[in-house]
């Protein structure tokens, strides 16, 4: 299945165990199908596709802005819930520059720390984007490292 | 009362339970005995306190009724909306009470949501990409759900724990048993007698190595302190003789030169007196300067050495996780250049350093014992130069790291690229590759630039200084000697030994950076030798059992790289000398349960036993030695056939050897290479074709004679024919080991006494192939689409297969 129109032969609605259930236009329902963003750093606008339990594919979304409203509030979501890449807005203190380092940061998702365990868990994306994994596996994305104050870039560069 | 002891913090947990005294009836089973509930109680909580949130779980104790106990909390770190806003949520033996992060449910008068702990609630935790979430079910549907990092999920397990136990409690009237309690407090990691040291919780280290890192070095020049002391001696002997000449100037001026411009006789006997000084000087500063540098640098050289094999050795006790996330060329330059430069850092710099500030000591003594007020003078630019240095410093020092780090990278594209040459040839890359390594190469240079703006003035400036400071001299002592205060020969001396005295400051402030160059190796080196492998070895390791029969139990076990979950809830059971087919699709973690058995890597979760002892508390290096693997990619290494297949047992015999050789179908093609077993193979070597790479790595393993045998894939990267040659092999390898299988072709599995299906993480069926073909499960779906598959091929090939014999074809 590749591109799906608008008016999409599928519906999704939210069951009483709080699972996402998928019915296909033959009428199958799938419970606990989860949305997925393909490009979650890069687009994370466009191309969702929704998962089975098993991993298998039920519905490739082109473009969530086709959808109807109600359908994309649900799979919004749910994505919400799911996706969890604290975007760092700044750095404000680190405790180190040898590493492990651990890092006092402001993020769009409140503040907290993180434990970088050694430079080479901050990963270069398509410049001027960076990844930081944490020591407990969370990743800290920063999307433009040369957009941060003055403060934080230097806190950073430290590392680079 | 014993109301207000909250202060001591375990206590708050206690203060409910009514004295026995106050004679209040039992309501329910549950509260029958107050005392031993609280015991109980006692006994389940976690040994971490939630500090943060210590005054509202004494509030809320404070309040509990009728003995209603708290049984465990969790602190989790999420709210719903996945923002970073702690939480707790408490188990008491009648309710789950949570606050903070999350505010849906009722919320009661103190601020906590609550729910009545009944039969038919349940609790399940699940993750995904690094977030926990933990939910609560009603017999109408969900409740709640609570999110939380990774860091918390352990805790979460214990919890829901706990929490089955508390409905447990309720639904029977009996009180299950607490937890065992030789569970590690934090992880749930079952601790062996006598270790008292949780393995999983000790590993993570966060604090970070100490800035003066060179200082580390001694442990290394320890061994090498006597010879060291001596040389130090020695430099302090051939520095004073060094500074002799200058001070034997001061007579030649005062009491020969002087003397005789005004008119008096040259003294001939005074003046051999003093240039034979000069002379013997000369030779012994010669003499002990050569000895000193000869023994310092034959010391420093050693620990350069002791320093490199030491770092290598430690590499190789890392696990496979800290190598899948380093890059080969980054560890390469860590081992061979960083250990170099320490080394010249050491013999040349470090040293040279050493003698200067024993010469500006020493100079500064002298001077300060021939004229204070002009050794004032001259000393009086020093503290400014070292303010020079000191900023320079930490500039530098920085600028140095990030040219290492760099400098890193540029090997890493040559390492990722040379490996990987036929992929960019086949795919007409190599403009790309050049473009990524001209890329890295810019980098290179603007950091270095950047680092050369900075050191570029600083040289030129100490010269400037050291002009200025002999200019001040000058005119101090030219108006002294005018003043008469002092004489000519001393100024004359002055000038001798501050013109060393500068030179040598130049020189020193040099050392700024190369120290900075080696503290940056040094930090880079002991980065290595400071991480903890993963897969720690037990400080007093159980023996193996003996004799060694080779069951595994796997027990709950779970597993994560990074933050996805890749194996949950495994329990398995394998017999000595049993054989286990493991299937499933690809991805499924059938490699994964592998490296646990290796420990290759440590479980998350859940425990791995041999013979009835924990994996973690075995001696890695005397376990694995039982332990036969024949990977998918055979790995040879350069040097002989017979060298690689003799590789986990060095000492075997040629019989030994050939015979292993011949029991893996090797021996035969072998004796086809030109040079025999002496072929040379691996890098650079004899190139051989898959199936003949992997009968010697069964060799390899079946020469070690393994009581546990492990072929991942083995036989998956060649074709049927030589598959079905190398099974022959593996039939000798298998008989009468433990043996577990990874086969994609399923046919390859035949002999399996017993078949275990993987699907994403968890074991879905378990038994003999004809019971799971019976039962019409995961493996008969599997098995049919291959059948199906090969029909497919074989009918796209054009062949017919029918269940009879074809008649021979007339000719
Ligand atoms: N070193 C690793 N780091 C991160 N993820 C890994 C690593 N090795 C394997 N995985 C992931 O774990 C899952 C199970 O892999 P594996 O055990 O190799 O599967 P199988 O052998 O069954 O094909 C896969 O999804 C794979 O992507
Ligand atoms: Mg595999």
């Amino acid at each position: 299945m590749s591109h799906l129109p608008s008016d999409i032969p599928f519906n999704l609605h939210r069951d009483a165990l709080g699972q996402l259930v998928f019915t296909d236009r033959d009428g199958n329902q799938h419970a606990g199908v989860v949305p997925v963003r393909a490009f979650p750093i890069t687009a994370p606008g466009a191309s969702v596709s929704i998962v089975s339990v098993d991993g298998g594919e039920l519905a490739w979304i082109e473009d969530p802005q086709t959808l109807d409203d109600s359908l994309r509030a649900l799979i919004d979501e749910e994505l919400a819930s799911r996706e969890f890449i604290p975007e760092i807005r700044r750095v404000k203190s680190v405790s180190s520059f040898a590493t492990p380092s651990t890092w006092t940061l402001e993020t769009d998702r409140g503040e907290t720390c993180l434990v970088l365990r050694s430079e080479d868990d901050i990963r270069r994306l398509t410049p001027p984007a960076l990844l930081i994994a944490d020591a407990h596996g969370i990743h800290f994305l920063i999307r433009d490292r040369t957009a941060l104050d003055a403060h934080s870039r230097k806190l950073l560069d430290r590392f680079l | 009362m014993r109301q207000n002891t909250a202060a001591s913090h375990p206590s708050f947990l206690m203060t409910n339970t009514p004295p026995p005294s106050s004679g209040a009836a039992p309501t329910d089973a549950t509260t029958s005995h107050p005392g031993a509930l609280a015991a109980l109680a006692a006994a389940e909580v976690p040994a971490t306190h939630p500090d943060r949130w210590a005054g509202e779980l004494a509030a809320l104790n404070t309040r509990l009724r009728d003995g209603e106990t708290i049984f465990g909390w969790l602190e989790i770190d999420l709210s719903p909306a996945l923002r970073f806003v702690p939480g707790l949520i408490v188990l008491t033996d009648r309710r789950l009470l949570a606050r903070g992060a999350d505010d849906t449910g009722p919320t009661n008068a103190d601020g906590w949501s609550e729910w009545p702990l009944t039969a038919d609630l349940s609790l399940v935790r699940h993750d995904h990409a690094g977030v926990g979430a933990l939910t609560l079910y009603g017999a109408s549907g969900m409740l709640t759900r609570w999110r939380y990092t990774l860091v918390c999920d352990l805790a979460a397990g214990r919890l829901i724990e706990q929490f089955d136990r508390r409905r447990t409690a309720l639904a029977s009237g009996r009180q299950p048993a607490p937890q065992e309690q030789s569970l590690c407090p934090l992880c749930d990691t079952v601790l062996q007698p006598g270790q008292d040291e949780c393995p999983n919780c000790n590993r993570e280290i966060h604090a970070p190595p100490s800035t003066w890192t060179l200082f580390r070095l001694w442990r290394f020049a320890h061994p090498y302190r006597g010879r060291l002391l001596m040389g130090f001696l020695l430099m302090l002997a051939s520095t004073a003789a060094t500074l002799v000449p200058p001070y034997l100037t001061m007579p030649l001026m005062d009491e020969v030169l002087i003397p005789f411009q005004n008119g008096a006789p040259i003294d001939t006997h005074k003046v051999y007196l003093l240039l034979g000084g000069l002379f013997a000087a000369a030779l012994v500063a010669w003499s002990l300067g050569w000895a000193k540098t000869y023994i310092l640098a034959l010391v420093s050289e050693r620990i350069g050495a002791d320093l490199r094999t030491t770092t290598y050795q430690h590499l190789q006790t890392l696990s496979l996780e800290y190598f899948g996330g380093k890059r080969t060329g980054d560890l390469i330059t860590r081992i061979g250049s960083e250990s170099d430069r320490i080394c010249v850092f050491l013999s040349l710099h470090l040293l040279d350093f050493a003698t200067d500030v024993l010469m500006i000591a020493m100079t500064a003594a002298i001077l300060i014992s021939i004229n204070p007020w002009l050794a004032l003078v001259t000393l009086a630019p020093l503290p400014f130069i070292a303010w020079l240095i000191h900023v320079v410093r930490d500039k530098l020092r920085y600028g140095f790291e990030q040219i290492d780090r760099v400098w890193a990278e540029v090997t890493s594209v040559l390492a990722d690229t040379i490996p990987g040459i036929r992929v960019v040839k086949a795919f007409a890359q190599e403009k790309r590759e050049v473009e990524r390594f001209r890329d890295a190469n810019a980098r290179n240079l603007a950091v270095n630039d950047r680092v050369n703006k900075i050191w570029s003035l600083f040289t030129p400036t100490v010269t400037l200084m050291t002009e200025i400071g002999l200019l001040i001299v000058w005119a101090f002592g030219i108006w002294q000697v005018s003043q008469n205060s002092i004489t000519v020969g001393v100024l004359s001396a002055f000038l001798a030994y501050i013109g060393r005295f500068y030179t040598r400051l130049d020189s020193m402030s040099r050392i700024v950076s190369v120290t900075q160059k080696a503290a940056a190796g040094a930090k880079r080196i002991f980065d290595v030798l400071d991480h903890v492998s993963s897969v720690p070895e037990t400080t007093n390791p159980v023996p193996l059992p003996q004799p060694f029969a080779g069951n595994i139990s796997v027990r709950k076990v779970g597993f994560r790289y990074g933050n996805r979950t890749v194996l949950r809830d495994v329990d398995l059971d394998i017999h000595a000398g049993e054989m286990i087919g493991l299937v499933g699709h690809s991805g499924s973690g059938k490699s994964t349960l592998v490296n646990l058995i290796c420990r290759f890597y440590d479980v998350s979760e859940g425990s791995i036993r041999i013979d009835g002892v924990d994996l973690r508390s075995l001696s890695v290096a005397d376990y694995r030695r039982n332990i036969g693997l024949v990977l998918q990619e055979p790995f040879l290494f350069f040097g002989t056939i017979a060298d690689n297949i003799a590789y986990g047992k060095p000492d075997a015999s040629r019989a030994e050897i050939i015979a292993a050789a011949r029991a893996a179908h090797a021996h035969e093609f072998i004796l086809r290479l030109p040079h025999g077993y002496d072929s040379l193979v691996g890098e650079r070597g004899q190139a051989l074709s898959g199936g003949e790479r992997q009968r010697i790595s069964i060799a390899r393993a079946l020469l070690i004679n393994p009581r546990i045998l492990i072929l991942d894939e083995a036989t998956s990267s060649v074709d049927t024919e030589t598959e079905l040659e190398i099974q022959g092999a593996l039939e000798n390898l298998i008989r009468g080991r433990t043996t577990i299988a990874i086969a994609h072709r399923l046919s390859t599995l035949r002999r399996a006494d017993r078949l275990v299906v993987l699907d994403r993480g968890r074991i879905v069926e378990e038994g003999p192939h004809d019971d799971l073909i019976a039962r019409e499960g995961a493996y008969f779906r599997l098995y049919e689409a291959q059948t199906k598959q090969l029909e497919e091929q074989i009918a796209e090939a054009g062949w017919t297969i029918t269940t009879e014999r074809t008649p021979a074809a007339p000719r």
